[in-house]
């Protein structure tokens, strides 16, 4: 899988870089609109994240271009302007998604992952981790073929963890995920555990290769056993 | 009092004063007039009369005035030595009035050939208190004519003079700095107001400056603040995914995280509410109010029940409101997740959604809360950590915006009112 980021701000740019070079993507970078079109010109990426607050061109200028030139690679914004208008004009000028900074890590993997599925229609939609397979065309999911009965929260977990399995996801990032971004501010995601223990217990009483280890006052990591 | 009535109560006194004195001077300086005048007529009569009696020796004897304005009586040299014209007033019976009524009397001495006569001619005056009546009227005619005059010029010439000034102040009093309405000066050739309409131009536009840059400069500032907490946020979550990090560290980032977090969440409130000062949410839509409520309950029911917290919505049908999706979807996650925060463990929360209003009730340990400061920015009851104490500015910005009243009562619970009849379609 190739990825390019298109990020002006250096440290924003090495943080992403790090982050997806774990999932063995091959990441390239550029830091505006020429040494975008320069990297563009030469390979056909499967997933663009661009910010739109460029030195120069914008982001959006940038878009207009790959609409333009007919490419049609899954772009992610990623923008400190949360701007409505922003967001609007992106999705109209044929970005994918939005991802408003700041953003968690789990979250940008979850978004790219998204990505992928979305452009391989005939690929799978199926993420298989030791005995655990989860559809995600019909949310279900099975250990050793046998459906594991989740409900929708339990299944979202399951789901957000597993396409970031091995890494640790940050407890906000779990609970805006599957929560909704307006959960943000409750006192506090104590929440979260009684859903996780459930969880927890399924796939223990399941045999399941995989477990849901919790990172003390981080968050969760899905690991094999 | 206003300043048209104020110049015409000024002149009617100034003109009652001026008058007065107008009169006083006015009256002497005529009755000073008619002496005079009578006088010099009283003399041309005597001479007359001296002439007369040089032809004439018989009138010399004529002692009474009966039919004649003089009388003429024969003297001594001795009593007249010291004699002058002398006029005075007097008082003589008219057959025509039946009444006494003052005359003018000049009093002089003659000789004529070895004798001296005593001379007195009369003629009829003014008569005073007749003069003082006529002019008292007259003036008193004139005063009321002049306070009329100046009313009206006022009413008229001055209204119409100062019609400019009368315009720039109703259009200050319906000024309202968060609408971004620029005002239109009236056109006007008088100077001052020419000036004043400049200046007042110049201060309005300043003002609405200073207001849209420190509405930009937060908004900017958020934004701003945005990229170094990304970072920040992102280098210690890829700092804790490192295997090597004691239990004791990893507690130490959890820390860091989260206050970043918070941070996050201010951040964003902030870049919240500035927005929606800023108008940034135009898209309007017909919304089913009761879904939204029902969404977002849904939302928060794990929370809800984490603190054994019973959420109970009657609600009427669908019922539609125009609004902002985005907006009035945090209206009510913020007083609704403010319920839940503040309720009491094990208690129920009330929704009630009719065609008038929205109303959410909670029980809870804190009693009555202050009016005042309850939707002021960074209030907080007590200092839950991770509040940002901007939640209910946030509603109520979010009301005002869209002219619904956000109200606040205690009785035993906690309630607060969305109203919509208040509704007026603000912005």
């Amino acid at each position: 899988m190739k990825v390019l980021i298109i990020e002006d701000e250096e440290e924003m740019l090495q943080n992403m870089k790090q982050t997806l070079e774990k999932e063995d993507y091959l990441i390239e970078t550029a830091t505006d609109y020429d040494s975008a079109f320069l990297k563009i010109g030469v390979y056909d990426y499967d997933c663009i994240l661009l910010d739109i607050s460029l030195p120069g061109k914008s982001g959006l200028e940038i878009l207009k271009e790959l609409k333009k030139r007919g490419i049609s690679d899954g772009v992610i914004i990623v923008s400190a302007k949360n701007s409505l208008d922003d967001k609007l004009e992106g999705l109209h000028l044929g970005a994918d998604d939005y991802l408003p900074k700041p953003f968690h890590m789990a979250e940008l993997n979850a978004r790219i992952k998204a990505i992928f599925r979305r452009r391989n229609l005939q690929g799978d939609t199926f993420i298989e981790i030791e005995n655990l397979k989860i559809d995600i065309e019909n949310r279900i999911a099975f250990i050793e073929g046998e459906e594991l009965l989740l409900n929708r929260k339990e299944f979202d977990i399951l789901f957000y963890l597993a396409s970031n399995k091995n890494r640790l996801v940050n407890k906000t990032a779990l609970a805006e995920h599957v929560w909704g971004d307006h959960i943000d501010q409750t006192d506090s995601f104590d929440f979260i555990y009684s859903q996780i223990k459930n969880l927890r217990k399924k796939l223990k009483d399941h045999q399941a290769q995989v477990e849901v280890k919790a990172i003390y006052g981080i968050g969760y990591k899905l690991v094999s056993l | 009092m206003k300043l048209l009535n104020y110049t015409t109560k000024y002149f009617a006194a100034i003109l009652l004063f001026a008058l007065l004195i107008f009169t006083v001077i006015f009256y002497f300086q005529m009755l000073d007039e008619i002496y005079d005048s009578l006088d010099d007529g009283l003399e041309n009569q005597k001479i007359l009369v001296i002439n007369r009696a040089k032809k004439d020796p018989t009138i010399l004897h004529k002692t009474s005035f009966e039919d004649g304005y003089y009388t003429i009586h024969p003297t001594t040299y001795s009593e007249i030595r010291n004699v002058k014209d002398s006029y005075r007033d007097t008082l003589m019976y008219m057959l025509n009035e039946k009444d006494y009524e003052p005359v003018r009397l000049l009093e002089t001495a003659f000789r004529q050939g070895d004798h001296y006569y005593k001379l007195k001619v009369i003629t009829s005056m003014v008569e005073e208190d007749d003069l003082i009546e006529d002019l008292l009227y007259s003036i008193l005619w004139l005063y009321i004519g002049l306070v009329v005059g100046v009313l009206l010029l006022n009413n008229w010439v001055l209204k119409r003079l100062w019609r400019p000034f009368y315009s720039l102040l109703n259009k200050l009093k319906n000024f309202n700095i968060e609408k971004e309405q620029s005002i239109d000066f009236e056109k006007t050739n008088i100077e001052e107001f020419q000036l004043l309409n400049l200046q007042v131009e110049k201060l309005l536009q300043k003002s609405i400056d200073s207001f849209k840059a420190q509405k930009q400069f937060i908004e900017n500032a958020s934004h701003e603040l945005q990229t170094p907490l990304a970072i920040s946020i992102n280098k210690l979550e890829l700092l804790a995914e490192k295997e090597e990090l004691s239990p004791k560290n990893i507690a130490l980032l959890a820390s860091v995280l989260e206050n970043l977090e918070r941070m996050t969440r201010l951040n964003q409130a902030l870049l919240l509410l500035s927005k929606i000062d800023n108008k940034q949410f135009v898209e309007e839509e017909n919304l089913n109010i009761p879904e939204i409520i029902n969404q977002i309950v849904y939302d928060f029911s794990d929370f809800a029940k984490h603190r054994n917290i019973e959420i109970s919505i009657s609600s009427q049908d669908a019922i539609q409101k125009f609004m902002n999706k985005d907006l009035a979807v945090i209206l009510f996650t913020n007083l609704i997740k403010n319920a839940i925060v503040h309720a009491s463990l094990n208690s129920i929360i009330r929704i009630k959604i009719n065609e008038q209003k929205v109303s959410i009730e909670n029980e809870s340990e804190t009693g009555k809360l202050d009016h005042q400061k309850l939707f002021s920015r960074f209030y907080k009851v007590n200092t839950r950590k991770n509040s940002t104490g901007l939640g209910l500015s946030i509603a109520k910005a979010i009301a005002d915006k869209y002219g619904l009243a956000l109200t606040y009562t205690y009785d035993r619970y906690h309630l607060f009112i969305v109203d919509f009849t208040k509704n007026s379609q603000a912005t």
